[in-house]
């Protein structure tokens, strides 16, 4: 298969998993944000309703992530190997920090996942609530109540955020969804959406450790 | 105008090289950067010391084998601009200038500051071509192309090959000089017949001969000396998902 073997395929692969992956990035906040309105436990309640839904969901995310660190990783190594003597000096010109450590801001939010999954996902919900719905809510409220944690939350979520400002305007040049006159622009929204994602999940675990969400 | 120059000097493919310190002595700001090495030469032909070794040919910018990495940039620190054509009052009296070979593992060094491109011929020959039977010349503009087809072709066809794309990718990639390629057949129409084939095959070539992949730093857009735009790698990003609708064997 061309998709799998050619450079521009696995280019094009790594921009639709990292495309499925920002979707449900998005898609994460917007749940989150019943923090805000109370509807947490409701939420998550119904969610968890629908076995079906949330596993094809979770297989689908999967899928992209083995793409997208499989991929990232093996692209990586080649660059490198391509590339064995420095120069003396460099001074790059358009190449940015988020560009030049996608490797790095991608490991940081894989080893971010996995102890975010471990936190909240695989150890359970411990309480309920007055209606005997898990205790979502006040799982995260507990979680975030710790400076360490809302630490390492922030530091994650602004590797995030350099991820994606290089992330997604370079999934359309990929992909080929631009123009020279659309590029400027792809480029403006890429870092304006990262810096939304940035504020919308920094500021949970913020605004739970200043007591302002109770 | 007197300079420090630190130079790449390596005396074989083999051996390790290092960077050497010379001065350049009343250097006139009229002169190329070429003229400036040409009189640091005579200096050293005069006391005895091998010359540096470096690639040039036209000297006018337009022959894309002038290959010199000036102060950590391609081509020096003027836009579009190649080595040779790149005047000396662009530095100033007293200025340190690092001068180093193109660097990528497909191009080795041959000697100082003289690379081996031949990996960006044999990524034309495998696919960077029109096949056109042999007969008779065809009257011009038999075949009609649209103007606004044929200028982007010619902008796409502005690329020299020198190589300063992949000296600049971060990568190692020679996708701009790929995509240029490309992109300049298959806008017109004797060349997107085998567009779908050539995409894949010049990026299949390209990889076998030890380019990185493209990333997207747009470093190499940068440092073209003819303003190769990074938006002929979208075109040949599109050339390859649509070269996906047809079967191996087609190709």
């Amino acid at each position: 298969m061309r998709l799998f073997s050619s450079t521009v395929g696995r280019k094009n692969l790594m921009a639709l998993s990292g495309q499925a992956l920002i979707a449900f990035v998005v898609m994460h906040l917007l749940g989150n944000f019943t923090v805000y309105s109370g509807a947490l436990n409701s939420y998550a309640e119904r969610l968890h309703s629908l076995p079906l839904l949330v596993w094809s969901f979770r297989l689908i995310m999967l899928a992209a992530l083995t793409l997208h660190v499989f991929y990232g990783a093996i692209i990586t190594l080649e660059n490198r190997a391509a590339k064995p003597q420095a120069y003396a000096v460099t001074k790059t010109q358009k190449a940015t920090f988020a560009s030049k450590n996608m490797i790095w801001t991608g490991s940081a939010i894989a080893a971010f996942l996995l102890y975010h999954l471990i936190q909240f996902t695989f150890s359970g919900v411990p309480g309920r609530d007055l209606f005997s719905r898990p205790d979502v809510f006040g799982m995260v409220v507990q979680g975030f109540s710790s400076l360490p944690v809302v630490l390492v939350y922030v530091a994650s979520i602004t590797a995030l955020f350099y991820h994606l400002s290089h992330g997604i305007q370079s999934s359309f040049q990929t992909l080929g969804l631009n123009s020279e006159a659309a590029m400027p622009f792809i480029m403006k929204s890429a870092v304006i959406i990262s810096l939304v994602l940035f504020g919308g999940y920094s500021s949970i675990p913020l605004f739970i450790l200043l007591g302002a969400v109770r | 105008m007197n300079l420090a120059l630190f130079v790449w000097r390596q005396k074989s493919p083999a051996d390790s090289g290092g960077l050497q310190q010379y001065e350049a002595r009343d250097i006139s700001p009229d002169m190329s950067f070429l003229e400036m090495l040409d009189v640091v030469n005579e200096d050293l032909i005069k006391k005895g010391i091998e010359p540096i070794a470096f690639d040039h040919d036209c000297r006018e910018g337009i022959c894309g084998m002038c290959s010199q990495v000036i102060n950590g940039t391609a081509h020096g620190p003027q836009e579009k601009t190649t080595v040779c054509q790149l005047h000396m009052r662009n530095f100033k009296d007293g200025d340190t200038i690092y001068i180093e070979p193109w660097r990528a593992k497909a191009f080795p060094v041959i000697k100082d500051l003289v690379v081996d491109r031949g990996a960006l011929d044999r990524i034309i020959q495998s696919g960077g071509y029109v096949s056109v039977s042999t007969g008779g010349v065809p009257d011009a503009n038999a075949i009609l192309i649209p103007k606004a087809d044929s200028d982007r072709a010619m902008d796409a066809a502005e690329c020299i090959g020198c190589g300063a794309c992949v000296a600049a990718c971060p990568n190692g990639s020679a996708m701009l000089f790929v995509s240029a390629k490309v992109a300049h057949l298959a806008l017109l129409p004797q060349g997107c017949v085998e567009a779908a084939r050539r995409v894949c095959v010049m990026t299949e070539t390209m990889m076998k001969e030890g380019f990185g992949n493209c990333s997207n730093h747009y470093e190499c857009q940068a440092a073209c000396p003819k303003g190769i735009k990074v938006s002929f790698i979208a075109k040949l990003n599109r050339e390859f998902i649509k070269s996906l609708a047809k079967p191996s064997e087609a190709l």
